[in-house]
């Protein structure tokens, strides 16, 4: 940490001149990369409503944790999370209706159980707000040094299953005929995008952080002709977006996630602007 | 190779040959296929048609291995049993226009291990552009999968499937959303590949106007196979009247 913050000395401006600021642009640049990688099959396997709904089983676990008395909720959360996902990839299998409709279900239930878990015994449900608004101010090394272990983790996950995955969202017959173990390949990238969106909520903020899941790649989308710009634009836009964002909410003084996520609803409707038209 | 040619013979000699024996497939209970047996042989050209709902697509999944069934699907070269290459093009209009897919990372995805969001290898290129003129596509690989027109597809998927040569291809639908000048196209492609790789093509349509000037066998199935023999055969025949609710034998 001491060589981050002796480059941010280096670079300087007022808006590095504190740790916590050096923390919190260290957590972006490392968050950013993540998400903008994850967009882009989310986007393209059309799963953009279920990592909202990552996000409210995210905050149940945070819940229970809270109500275990355990120190680090987060934890709880991640394990939850991973469970929804895995059981949310069962029952889709299992069930003939629209996956749409099975988000639906889960995300609701994970709401209210949620609020229903929180609220017990009369508690007040303000010490929750921070998960929903998210605050990354309060980042710590520990935690920024987790974040860049993720980032490594699931930049190997997707060197191994990028091809596959990105086969099984455009053509699944066509991936199944070639032997990609469609159901096995979409669980693991879910349970993925589940512990992703759960480290990064008390941060980002449980209200926007599917913006920055959804965002990236659709913008991407508009501009990109193959998978190689696709992931280019996704990230880089990401980068971008969330280091504009963050020294911006810096001036204003406003949340630094919800700025992040409308610098990347300006990026998708600049791209929108310069879209591919020609077939 | 005189004895191959018998169409409900029961051996297969010592040709390379598909052979699926007394194949049944129930799902929950209600009985989709009952007791096929058919014999392919490579070189072939076999088209499966049958009214909707009558298996045709369940068959294939049961050939390529994606649906349970009792009874055997073998297949032989030499009078040898030998592990079924199977190149398989799906039925077509799948892609998402919007995706940002281009046809040559629609092959690495398939074929390379290198992942697509990394910049292709010279090799690669080669690869790919070789595959794709077998089909006379090589001028397609940086199109979009979702801009190609409907021939289009179904030359890169035909591509697709040829790379690992299989010793068998199946093609579901591949003259649906195509137009007549494609058709041809298609169907010429089709009897190109089989004659200069020796395998044999199942495919199903409900096109039947293509079916004389380029299919050998024509299998009608309708939870069972009615009747299978030359495209005149079977277009002439009760059953198939029947099945596509006609009166009398007649042209479709």
């Amino acid at each position: 940490m001491s060589i981050w913050y002796a480059i941010c000395g280096a670079i300087g401006g007022e808006f590095l001149s504190m740790n916590f600021m050096r923390n919190a642009l260290l957590a972006v640049l490392i968050m950013a990369p993540l998400f903008g990688i994850l967009s882009t099959m989310i986007v393209t396997g059309k799963m953009s409503f279920f990592s909202d709904a990552l996000g409210h089983s995210g905050f149940t676990g945070i819940a229970i944790g809270v109500l275990c008395g355990a120190v680090q909720p987060m934890y709880f959360a991640v394990g939850l999370a991973a469970v929804f996902a895995l059981l949310f990839c069962f029952v889709r299998s299992r069930s003939s209706q629209s996956a749409d409709t099975i988000i639906g279900v889960f995300s609701s239930t994970a709401v209210a159980l949620g609020i229903f878990i929180a609220t017990l015994n009369g508690n007040s449900f303000t010490k929750f707000n921070r998960y929903l608004i998210g605050d990354i101010l309060s980042v710590t090394p520990g935690e920024i040094g987790l974040l860049a272990l993720v980032l490594v983790a699931v930049l190997i996950l997707w060197a191994v299953i990028s091809n596959g995955l990105i086969l099984t969202a455009v053509h699944p017959q066509l991936a199944s005929s070639r032997g990609i173990a469609t159901a096995r390949t979409e669980t693991v990238f879910t349970v993925c995008i589940a512990v992703v969106v759960t480290l990064a909520m008390s941060w980002v903020g449980l209200m926007v952080i599917n913006s920055l899941l959804v965002l990236p790649a659709a913008a991407s989308r508009n501009i990109a002709r193959n998978v190689r710009e696709y992931h280019l634009y996704s990230v880089l836009g990401a980068l971008g977006c969330s280091v504009a964002g963050l020294v911006s909410a810096y001036y204003l003084g406003c949340s630094a996630g919800a700025t992040i996520a409308l610098y990347l609803a300006v990026y998708f409707a600049v791209t929108f602007c310069f879209r591919n038209t020609r077939s | 190779m005189n004895d191959c040619k018998h169409l409900h013979g029961g051996s297969c000699g010592d040709a390379c040959c598909l052979k699926i024996e007394n194949l049944t497939v129930k799902i929950g209970g209600e009985t989709i296929l009952d007791n096929i047996n058919l014999h392919m042989h490579c070189g072939q050209l076999v088209a499966l048609i049958g009214p909707n709902g009558a298996g045709k697509s369940t068959l294939i999944r049961a050939i390529l291995g994606q649906r349970e069934y009792e009874g055997s699907i073998t297949f032989h070269t030499g009078g040898k049993k030998e592990k079924l290459r199977i190149g398989y093009v799906p039925q077509s209009p799948a892609f998402d226009r919007a995706d940002p897919v281009s046809v040559l990372d629609l092959f690495t995805c398939c074929i390379f291990k290198r992942p697509a969001f990394l910049p292709p290898t010279k090799q690669m290129r080669a690869k790919v552009t070789e595959c794709l003129m077998r089909v006379h596509g090589e001028s397609l690989i940086e199109k979009r999968v979702g801009a190609l027109s409907g021939g289009e597809l179904q030359r890169v998927l035909l591509a697709l499937a040829l790379e690992p040569m299989p010793n068998m291809l199946i093609l579901d639908e591949p003259l649906s959303g195509v137009d007549v000048e494609g058709m041809d196209l298609l169907m010429d492609m089709l009897d190109e590949i089989r004659s200069k790789y020796d395998l044999s093509i199942l495919m199903t349509t409900h096109d039947f106007s293509t079916l004389e000037a380029h299919v050998d066998q024509v299998v009608l199935l309708q939870s069972s196979i009615l009747r299978k023999g030359t495209p005149l055969d079977v277009l002439n025949s009760d059953e198939f009247a029947r099945a596509f609710h006609m009166t009398g034998g007649g042209e479709a």
